[in-house]
């Protein structure tokens, strides 16, 4: 073999490139990494930056003053905090329990060859934009539950106090429940989707040694799966929480786009998202552009505390597989 | 009823409570698409693609802006978020295990994944449109990114994170610098799964509405001008559906649908593209 | 460690004096002292977890990968310390290539896979690249099966040719030393026996380190064994004499199956 085809000198010039090149490499790979990092950054000082005028009039009782008026310059965020904790919370109400028996289903009851195309169906679900989920809910679901089921309801809860004050008003079908509801169809395959993933941790040994002294599936699921998972599936619910709060289209369709707090479900209201998007093509300079910026910092501060926290119980969950 | 039956009654209405909760998920999916075709498959016809969105309250038209403004201004979202996705994701999967930027990185990347998208619109809108002076496609574009990001990163450092440490191992034993390590083998490796995740990046911003709003605004003018407001799909859909003509809301419809095919097939292309390559 | 502490005959290519590797604080090595002799076959045997593939990591730097895993001491080759951290691993990796347990083809065709490794440290013209590649295919014994292949994936190989490729690729970049890491582990009966039919033509002109958990396979191959046990080197010396006449109780134990 010939010693020559590799002198020492090339070699330790190519060293010297590869360094450089790798060095190059690390910094550029680097820089990529920093620009996501501070666009979030970002986001929150350039939020916080136009927000500065609303709090310097109204202070932090803006964020406690159910006042949204535009002529006269008044402005506090309540009525759409309201409206989005509340049609969020409807949602997850629905979306919960729908989304556990779909996990349930998916991992333990579904035939095997089932399971792959069900679950990518729940997927495409999820990948469904959500304006679609507002026009479906504005022209579609709407009507129809302005003509069959909100006049049911009605009767149902009939004079029942307290519960008939959360029915009451004109059956119209747009509103905070109808918000909800529409908002549960579209939180369900995310919830699904996580819960899916952690029920799939359990370790299938656990589970024989349940069937093993005779549980049945929905003793095995309540006694030893949902108590492994636990931690998971919450963050999978704050998941949905978090997807819920912050969603656009799916809620400004439907809501009815009032800025006002009514006891009842039926009532229109709006959200901070719904709120952005009907208004901020039009706002004013000055305050109302402000407070719609300091409604931006509210949603976007409440949803990352919220999906901080799912993120972290999400990986709690699935990295207690490894134990 | 004694205490086995009682069991064997509760396993089985818990069991069908799941079947319940499935067909429901499924009908769910298969009313939205029926009404979905059902109102716009009409709208779907020839002047649908080469006419410009109708004035108010005429007869006619189409989409022809709102898609070539959508296509443009998702195809520069991709030429933007493909290589700052890929190296950040590389980043995070070559440098990132021990370093807490990284990190953090990771922990704000999949935040970003869920964030309201109008709170983007909103950054975008105090970043670029209110200090450059106006709406514009690229500021749209800017929006797009800034969500079509976070799932390029997270699908190329989950992809990279799968490669054999061994064939990482091989190629820095025939002497490879670290770079070449990175992109000529790795990425290489599971250049299917990048693929993949930019699939569904684009079909994540395809139909994203709100960050829209406030950055390429509308046009109602066919215009190829990324400088100038443009038109698009999501908000022509958000504006004619809310608007009281019936014309209108039939193109909204059509356009509904248009969206829906086109996030479908795509989410399709990708599991079949990446199941094909990761099964092999 | 006890016994014939070997400078074996002929010319040590690597000596590796009182080497200690940890695992963070785990002591994965604890003072390996050897020299591995110049065109010869050495081989490490031991239990699972003997240390004996970390410590043909350390020769090629690889622990370097992985944050937390350091060595101390010395592996001395040409005159010059390996472990030290001036040392520009690239070049270390280029001059001591290594194949693993799986065969490990890189994601391009046949032909690019070998001269990936050639074209970081050669510039060759096209045609001397062809003739390289056919080189080293051809000490690889696998030229006559994917000569008409090249353009094809490295991937469409079958796993027996995919190691063989594997070692076409390393000693494309011509090194001096080649570590084979279990090279047969995944590999059937038949693959086997060409792997080591191969191992034995190439002695003549690389040196060669193989870790293999396969006893008979040691004895077939080898000039030199090194039984490790619990990070240490047991015993070290001619094939032929270890594993006829150890002197160690552990090796006896160990090659006899008493015990691993």
């Amino acid at each position: 073999m010939s010693e020559a085809t590799t002198p020492v000198d090339v070699h330790a010039a190519q060293v010297r490139k590869f360094k450089l090149q790798d060095m190059f490499f690390h910094q550029v790979t680097l820089v990529f990494a920093f620009i996501v990092l501070a666009a979030l950054v970002g986001i929150l000082i350039s939020l916080a930056i136009e927000a500065m005028p609303v709090f310097r009039e109204f202070g932090l009782g803006f964020l406690w003053t159910n006042v949204w008026n535009v002529p006269e310059d008044q402005y506090g965020a309540l009525s759409a905090i309201y409206g989005t904790v509340v049609t969020s919370v409807i949602a997850l109400i629905i979306a919960v329990p729908v989304s556990f028996g779909i996990a349930l289903f998916l991992t333990e009851t579904c035939p095997v060859w089932l399971r792959r195309p069900l679950g990518t169906a729940i997927e495409l679900l999820a990948g469904v934009p959500s304006i679609i989920y507002g026009i479906w809910g504005l022209f579609v679901f709407a009507p129809l539950f302005a003509e069959h089921v909100q006049p049911y309801l009605q009767e149902l809860v009939g004079d029942t106090p307290i519960i008939s004050g959360w029915f009451a008003g004109p059956p119209i079908g747009i509103g905070i429940l109808t918000a909800g509801i529409v908002l549960s169809l579209m939180v369900i395959p995310f919830v699904a989707s996580v819960m899916r993933d952690v029920f799939e941790t359990v370790p299938p040994q656990l589970k024989e040694s349940a069937y093993g002294v005779g549980c049945t599936t929905w003793e095995v699921v309540t006694n030893i799966v949902l108590p492994y998972t636990r931690v998971g599936v919450i963050g999978g619910i704050m998941l949905g929480l978090g997807r819920a709060l912050g969603e656009t289209m799916a809620v400004t369709f439907v809501i009815g786009n009032a800025n006002r707090i009514v006891g009842s479900l039926f009532a229109p209201g709006t959200s901070i998202a719904s709120t952005l998007a009907n208004e901020f093509g039009e706002a004013d300079p000055g305050l109302h552009i402000s407070s719609l910026f300091a409604l931006g910092l509210v949603l976007f501060i409440i949803t990352f505390i919220v999906l901080a926290i799912s993120q972290w119980l999400i990986k709690r969950g699935i990295a207690k597989q490894g134990i | 009823m004694n205490l086995y039956s009682r069991r064997i009654l509760i396993n089985r209405i818990g069991i069908a409570l799941s079947m319940i909760a499935m067909a429901f998920g499924l009908a769910a999916l298969m009313w939205i698409l029926w009404t979905l075709f059902y109102n716009g498959f009409n709208a779907l016809s020839w002047d649908f693609f080469t006419q410009d969105t109708p004035a108010p309250g005429s007869e006619g038209g189409g989409l022809r802006n709102a898609i070539v403004g959508s296509l443009m201004i998702i195809g520069v979202t991709t030429l933007v978020s493909t290589p700052i996705g890929i190296l950040a994701g590389i980043y995070l999967a070559e440098y990132g295990t021990t370093s807490k930027f990284a990190a953090t990185t990771r922990f704000v990347t999949d935040i970003m994944l869920s964030a309201p998208s109008i709170v983007v619109g909103l950054f975008v809108y105090a970043l670029v449109v209110a200090t450059l002076g106006g709406f514009s496609g690229w500021a749209g574009s800017l929006a797009l990114s800034l969500i079509a990001i976070p799932v390029v990163v997270r699908t190329t450092e989950n992809m990279l994170l799968l490669v054999p440490t061994a064939l990482r191992e091989a190629a820095f034993a025939v002497g490879a610098p670290r770079w070449q390590v990175s992109l000529k083998v790795t990425l290489r490796a599971v250049k299917a799964g990048v693929v993949t995740g930019i699939l569904l990046a684009i079909a994540r911003v395809m139909g994203e509405t709100a960050p829209l709003l406030f950055t390429a605004l509308n046009n109602q003018f066919f215009s190829t001008d990324m400088s100038q407001p443009m038109g698009n799909l999501p908000v022509v859909i958000f504006q004619f559906a809310m608007s009281p003509y019936d014309n209108w809301v039939s193109l909204a419809w059509g356009g509904a649908l248009l969206i829906a095919l086109i996030v479908l097939a795509i989410n399709i292309i990708a599991r079949v593209l990446f199941r094909n390559k990761v099964s092999a | 460690m006890s016994t014939s502490q070997t400078t074996a005959n002929g010319e040590a290519i690597l000596s590796i004096r009182d080497l200690n590797f940890y695992y963070g604080d785990f002591r994965g090595l604890t003072n390996v002292s050897l020299d591995i002799a110049k065109s010869q076959v050495t081989a490490f045997i031991g239990p699972s977890g003997c240390g004996k593939s970390t410590l043909l990591r350390t020769f090629n730097r690889m622990y370097d990968l992985y944050p937390g895993q350091r060595a101390e001491g010395q592996i001395n080759f040409h005159g010059k310390n390996l472990l030290d951290k001036k040392q520009d691993v690239n070049l270390v990796r280029a001059k001591i290539g290594m194949v693993f347990q799986k065969p490990t083809p890189f994601p391009m065709t046949i032909y690019e896979n070998i001269a990936f490794g050639v074209r970081l440290y050669e510039k060759l013209s096209s045609s001397d690249m062809d003739e390289r590649v056919e080189w080293a295919l051809r000490k690889a014994a696998i030229w006559e099966e994917t000569k008409n292949k090249l353009q094809q994936s490295g991937l469409s190989l079958s796993g027996g040719q995919q190691q063989r490729l594997c070692i076409a690729r390393t000693i494309a970049v011509k090194p001096e030393i080649v570590l084979l890491d279990e090279p047969t582990s995944a590999l059937d009966p038949i693959s086997t026996a060409k792997i080591e039919e191969l191992i034995n033509e190439l002695k003549n002109e690389y040196t060669i380190a193989i870790v293999t958990h396969n006893m008979q396979q040691a004895a077939r191959i080898s000039d030199f064994t090194a039984f490790m046990y619990l990070g240490e080197l047991i015993e070290f010396g001619n094939t032929d004499k270890l594993f006829v006449k150890p002197t160690q109780k552990q090796t006896e134990d160990y090659i006899t199956g008493r015990f691993g």
